[in-house]
């Protein structure tokens, strides 16, 4: 995950918002990092002319704006954050406001990505406000993956897939392992090693 | 929010469709309006474009 705060060197070259457009929001939101590129790219580059695709979680909406650029798709963004549905519309994606999968009909998406909140947080540690809800993942890292996973199947078609971004601190077996139970076939279409963590791609399929 | 998403949602509660009012349009964009459960009545708020489908207990404890 990128860390707005470091000071580092900005890199405005590619069409991620430029540091001032970052500057320009209210810090409430998490702003596309390599998990972002990692998990647009993968969706992008395996996706077969899809009709319907959901981003859950959708955070600033890059994802999601990422797939309707590149593809023909219908994309839908939601969000619990009502910061990140306004940058999300913004972009022109069509937001909704929801807890993960709840206000969304069966049957509906052939394609759902979802880059979860993954660090893992301990209770005295955790700081309460949007940025933490974007990040944190609870003690284990999984208190999104598993709601999600279990109602995921509900909303997918019966061919569809679900490209899952995991992180090493999440437990990759554990989330593999969580995936199968809820009846997915999964397969890692991509990997990528970063300092503190490597973060793959997962697809999941009924 | 575009009319054309009242075929993907549904009612976050009992997963019943919903109705929807529309108050103000701009273009095919509805930009306020109300999304009704026409099982159990629940009503979810259209603000600035966006529904609020969150769940009516989580709606109070996250607003914003």
């Amino acid at each position: 995950m990128g860390d707005a705060d470091n000071g580092g060197e900005t890199d405005d070259s590619d069409d991620r918002p430029s540091l001032a457009e970052q500057r320009g929001v209210d810090g409430h939101v998490y702003q596309p990092a390599e998990d972002s590129a990692l998990l647009a790219k993968a969706a992008i580059d395996d996706l077969d002319s899809p009709q319907h695709v959901l981003e859950v979680g959708t955070g600033s909406g890059w994802v999601a704006e990422q797939v309707a650029d590149e593809t023909t798709a219908r994309v839908v963004g939601s969000d619990l954050n009502p910061h990140a549905c306004r940058q999300a519309r913004e972009r022109g994606i069509d937001t909704v406001r929801a807890d993960l999968l709840a206000p969304f009909a069966a049957d509906s998406f052939d394609a759902i990505l979802f880059n979860p909140p993954y660090l893992p947080t301990e209770p005295d540690n955790e700081w309460d406000d949007w940025m933490e809800h974007a990040l944190s993942g609870g003690t284990d890292g999984r208190r999104l993956i598993v709601p999600f996973l279990d109602d995921v199947g509900r909303v997918l078609t019966t061919d569809g897939a679900v490209y899952l971004l995991v992180s090493s601190l999440t437990g990759y077996e554990i989330v593999v392992d969580i995936a199968e139970d809820a009846g997915f076939e999964t397969t890692e279409i991509t990997q990528e090693s970063y300092p503190f963590e490597v973060l793959s791609v997962l697809r999941l399929t009924a | 929010m575009k009319e054309s998403l009242m075929d993907i949602l549904c009612c976050p509660v009992d997963k019943h469709d919903l109705e929807l009012t529309v108050d103000t349009k701009d273009d095919e964009e509805i930009i306020e309006g109300t999304l009704t459960c026409t099982e159990c009545g629940e009503a979810y708020p259209i603000e600035d474009g966006i529904p609020n489908l969150l769940p009516p207990d989580m709606r109070d404890e996250a607003a914003a």
